[in-house]
């Protein structure tokens, strides 16, 4: 089936082509089309019956002409062929190289959706990883096999905080990063791509690298292929070659938005803001191939990068990854104008994974309250702040205005560093003690008394 | 035999003549099944539970017969099953670490056999009918499991197998039925899981489903039999304190439904349960606990499917004379499953996507929780807690809305509290309970007769304080009046030292009764101890300063449920410690 031709499209429209009198033909097969012009072009079949297959054209279907289009169903969904060789090399969205050097010849060739884990193989993920970034080590830690999002916005330095993490990322007691990088960009500018091949290239690690590039100008529909070959890749390195496997891909909200635009075209119920309701489940299907398997050595550590529409968090893109991911680390403009880099709104960010892989036995026994007492103490000074706004400061009380210089110190030593400063989780800690003695020691309830003594300059309450 | 015709997503439409809807199908080469959800003439449109990749219209379809239906017997507890109850632990070892599809695994073990100890009043010859319980199996060490008597069986017991050890597909008896049929019996039946499974009457709720949580034990009661909702933005604690309740609870059997949500979060559970003790018996908490699990990355259809046989496991310890609480997490990705299929059905869509019989769905799954009555005359119940995950966080979207008006406990997750670390987030002023009236008998007969009065005061404090922060945020807390701050320095040691309560702190995570009781004596203790010195002209300002504030804000982390005697000594020292400023401000006054 998959060497014959057909020339039987009935109709074209909006991307979607219908083609008659098919027979057999498999849901979800990939099909390449050649148009008059003798130019390829490639879809899937979303619906299949005996007298009409519908076809959905990445390419779009705007030009076609039904007379003069040939129709071939390669009987398989997409695939990408793997081998040792991907380390170093850089892909387009659907998996063909794009770096001017021979393909991956491989008879090893992976369908690119994957399948779904068993839960019960999966291991629970528990080893901390430094990032060197306070606000990340020290508030939301980042565990091996973690999915953690950068909730960002347009013009935030996501990339330089992606790019950062990649640098600095390694386990506790390792000198350097034992890491490999699956790469996936979608949607994005040649700047942007750029920015990230320098940055691998600096850090000498561009032969840990495999890189999958969909930019703005290129198809949209390729950007829903761009994360699935990525994630293909990042499955055969962890799983089949024992990698520690990070994956960096952005930007998601790139991604839902080409979904979205293919979902109009097929007519799906909308559900919020036009996304179809399929989004939750189609977003899962990406971010749950992070993770570890029991009895497999390598791991999948996710970190894809999104900008929210306008800034808010409530947009279908945040929100639904929000619900699937193990957390996120939020990027804040405010914070950002005023010159602190990683501009991470601590409030907001979370790591559901934090609870079990830092303290005793993992980092420091401290770490769980030390964590836990930042929140508070910044929450309650942010309160004080918003006093301070309409009252004046000169009106606060004593109490209160040790809380504000505790902001504004947190905000400068804690959450800021430098885009090349690798601050070790002690350093961390030991620096979110300095802060917590500018408080007095008994508004500190949420660590314990014993580390009250052991490590507030002010000595227990 | 029939064929395929059409493929569309998880829908597949079929020729097969002798259908009937809700029959249970097998689709293709594959094998894979589904469930037949629509009927034209000799065509039938079918979703699956799997997958549809590569199906070809001409491929063979069948009719299996019967709906989607569980198997109800000895070998349930401890294990993890997907959404249409394929045993995954099984699965896994025989098919790998990726869930591949067709694989056709029994729910139970075939070939573990149980000792069986019949009842000594089944005897030949006598009346037998659906619920009457044949024998036990001591399943666990903890749970006793009662083979029922299928529900629809009525007739005349032939015979029954001695004691001794069987299969679960060995013949344990024949039954004459009134109708002259005769039917074997087994230690398993099967149950279709969209039937509610039959009861003699519904009973009334009584006691309250303790789970150790202040927040919810204390302020907002769910009984035995009850349904709760737990809505909340991404990230405000709603698994955790579903996990909590899995943990902690005081119910004989606990069903995790985790529906599409994430595989960690299954793992976790896998991974704690069976490392914890039971507060209640001392025993691994994973004896008396199963698990469904379809996550967020697998088929939708089957995560429709979840909730369902969740119910119907739940309902049948319920029918063995059990409390048996059911966690959902989430029942949001369960309306959003029915939307999809609704979707592609072509049906109206009426809010955000959603099918116009959404709120009846979400009802009658709701229905089913229920403190009841069985056949066999026993009391058994089934509680209901439901996830729900609105989207953006709103409360009125259609899933948190509809199943507001459904539910009797409503405990609300806010991400406010969430992002200031305040656990468990239930929001006080949100939350409701519908439950006080029968809560506060059991609390004074069991704990303390001022329980309703000490509940509703705090509560009061809460509320004032809530108003007297939003002038504090107006105008600062210098234009309140002593009476006024301290009322608000003592909501904030509520708060800090009674609502606050973390899931990780070893001795924090579980409070008894009566350990609840007493923290909500003491802090009321501080604020009226406090509020005399006010009234006496005591200035706030330094009452605040009393290191016994930041003393009874760790009280909770100092003293196990077990160690309760220390924690009331300290209560019966706070008059003391305002002891020296009474006497002076007393003097002057
Ligand atoms: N009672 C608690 N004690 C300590 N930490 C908690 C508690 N409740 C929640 N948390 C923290 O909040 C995090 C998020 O909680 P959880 O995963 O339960 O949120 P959720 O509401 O289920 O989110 P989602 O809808 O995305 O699944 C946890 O990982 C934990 O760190
Ligand atoms: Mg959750």
């Amino acid at each position: 089936m998959k060497n014959i031709e057909f020339r039987t499209a009935t109709s074209a429209q909006g991307g979607l082509l219908v083609m008659g009198g098919v027979p057999g033909v498999a849901a979800g097969s990939r099909v390449q089309l050649r148009d008059h012009a003798g130019r390829l072009r490639s879809g899937l079949v979303i619906r299949a019956a005996d007298d009409a297959v519908l076809v959905e054209v990445f390419e779009g279907t705007d030009d076609l002409d039904l007379e003069r289009t040939w129709v071939r169903f390669l009987d398989e969904p997409f695939k990408l062929p793997v081998s040792r060789d991907i380390l170093g090399r850089i892909f387009n969205g659907a998996g063909l190289p794009r770096d001017g050097r021979p393909p991956i010849i491989s008879a090893d060739r992976r369908d690119v959706n994957g399948e779904p884990l068993n839960p019960a193989a999966r291991a629970y993920p528990r080893e901390f990883i430094q990032t060197g970034i306070s606000a990340i080590d020290g508030m939301n830690s980042l565990t091996r096999g973690q999915k953690l999002p950068i909730f960002s916005g347009g013009g935030l330095p996501h990339n330089r905080v992606a790019a950062q993490i990649v640098r600095q990322a390694k386990l506790l007691g390792e000198s350097a990063s034992e890491f490999v990088v699956v790469f996936a960009a979608f949607g994005a500018s040649h700047a942007d791509a750029r920015f990230f091949e320098e940055s691998f290239e600096e850090s000498g690690v561009l032969n840990k690298v495999v890189m999958f590039l969909n930019l703005a100008d290129e198809p949209v529909i390729e950007r829903l292929l761009t994360p699935r070959a990525a994630l293909t890749a990042a499955e055969y390195l962890a799983f089949d070659l024992d990698y520690h496997v990070l994956v960096v891909m952005t930007d998601m909200t790139a991604y839902a938005e080409a979904l979205r635009e293919v979902a109009v075209l097929r007519g799906d119920v909308p559900a919020r803001k036009g996304y179809p309701g399929y989004l939750y489940s189609d977003l899962a299907e990406i971010y749950e191939r992070a993770g570890r398997i029991k009895n497999r050595r390598g791991s999948i550590t996710m970190i894809p990068v999104l900008s929210m529409p306008s800034d808010d968090i409530t947009h279908p893109i945040p929100d639904l990854t929000g619900y699937i991911t193990e957390g996120q680390i939020v990027l804040g403009r405010e914070l950002s104008n005023q010159g602190v880099y990683p501009p991470v709104t601590v409030l907001p960010s979370l790591s559901r994974l934090m609870k079990d892989g830092v303290g005793k036995n993992f980092t420091r026994e401290d770490h769980p309250h030390v964590a836990s007492q930042l929140f508070a103490s910044y929450a309650k000074a942010l309160e004080v702040r918003g006093l301070a706004a309409i009252i004046g400061a000169e009106e606060l009380s004593d109490a209160d205005r040790r809380y504000l210089e505790f902001a504004n110190a947190f905000e400068r030593k804690f959450i800021g560093q430098g885009e090349d400063e690798d601050r070790s989780v002690y350093e961390t800690l030991n620096l979110a003690w300095d802060l917590l003695s500018m408080l007095p020691a008994d508004a500190l309830i949420r660590v314990s008394e014993e580390e009250l003594a052991k490590y507030h300059k002010g000595g227990a309450a | 035999m029939g064929k395929i015709l059409e493929i569309n997503g998880p829908l597949v439409k079929l020729e097969l003549p002798e259908t009937v809807l809700g029959e249970q199908v097998r689709v293709g080469r594959l094998g894979l099944v589904g469930e037949v959800i629509g009927r034209d003439g000799d065509t039938a449109l079918a979703q699956l539970y799997e997958d549809t990749a590569g199906l070809r219209p001409g491929e063979v379809a069948d009719g299996l017969g019967w709906p989607l239906s569980v198997e109800l017997g000895p070998g349930l507890l401890g294990a993890i099953f997907d959404g249409v109850q394929r045993p995954l632990q099984a699965v896994w070892e025989q098919s790998g670490d990726r869930m591949a599809r067709g694989v056709a695994v029994p729910s139970l073990p075939r070939d573990k056999r149980w000792h069986f100890v019949p009842d000594p009043h089944r005897r030949a010859g006598t009346p037998l009918a659906g619920g009457d319980v044949l024998g036990t199996v001591q399943e666990t060490e903890s749970i006793l499991h009662r083979i029922l008597t299928p529900p629809l069986i009525h007739g005349e017991l032939m015979e029954l197998a001695p004691e001794g050890d069987y299969t679960i597909e060995e013949i344990l008896g024949r039954v004459r039925m009134s109708d002259g049929r005769i039917e074997k019996l087994h230690l398993f039946h099967r149950w279709p899981v969209r039937t509610p499974r039959p009861f003699k009457r519904r009973d009334h709720a009584v006691a309250p489903l303790i789970t150790g949580q202040r927040i919810l034990d204390t302020f907002y009661p769910l009984l035995k039999g009850g349904k709760a909702a737990i809505p909340g933005p991404f990230g405000a604690g709603k698994t955790m304190l579903q996990q909590q309740i899995a943990r902690w609870c005081n119910a004989e059997i606990v069903i995790y439904v985790g529906c599409g949500e994430r595989g960690n979060e299954l793992t976790d559970v896998l991974e704690f349960m069976p490392e914890l003790k039971d507060p209640h018996t001392g025993r691994p908490l994973m004896e008396r606990t199963l698990l469904v699990a379809n996550t967020s990355n697998m088929p939708v259809v089957a995560r429709e499917a979840s909730v369902y046989v969740g119910i119907t496991l739940a309902e049948y310890f319920r029918d063995q004379g059990l409390d048996v609480v059911m966690v959902a997490d989430s029942t949001s990705r369960w309306a959003e499953a029915l939307r999809e299929v609704a979707g592609r059905l072509g049906q109206m869509p009426v809010e955000e996507g959603y099918p116009a019989y959404l709120g009846s769905r979400l009802a009658a799954f709701y229905e089913r929780a229920g403190r009841v009555e069985t056949m066999a005359g026993h009391h058994g119940s089934v509680t209901l807690i439901g996830a729900v995950s609105p989207p953006g966080g709103d409360f009125s979207e259609p899933v948190t809305s509809h199943t507001k008006e459904i539910i009797q406990t409503f405990w609300a997750l806010s991400k406010e509290l969430a992002d200031a670390r305040h656990y468990p987030s239930v929001d006080w002023l949100e939350s409701f309970s519908g439950y006080i009236g029968s809560a506060a008998k059991w609390w004074a007969e069991n704990v303390d007769p001022n329980w309703e009065s000490e509940r509703a005061q705090a509560l009061d404090l809460l509320a004032a304080s809530e108003e007297l922060q939003r002038i504090v945020n107006l105008v600062g807390v210098e234009a309140l009046s002593s009476e006024q701050r301290w009322t608000l320095e003592a909501a904030g040691l509520i708060k800090e030292g009674l609502l606050q309560q973390s899931a990780i702190d070893e001795i924090d995570s579980f409070a008894s009764p009566e350990k609840q009781f007493a923290l909500l004596a003491a802090m009321l203790e501080i604020f009226r101890q406090g509020m005399k010195l006010v009234k006496l002209g005591a200035p706030a300002r330094r009452l605040i300063q009393m290191p016994l504030l930041a003393q009874a804000r760790r009280w909770k982390s100092q003293h196990t449920s077990e160690d309760i005697a220390a924690l009331k000594a300290k209560i019966a020292a706070i008059p003391g410690e305002f002891d020296k400023m009474m006497l002076e401000y007393e003097q002057t006054a």
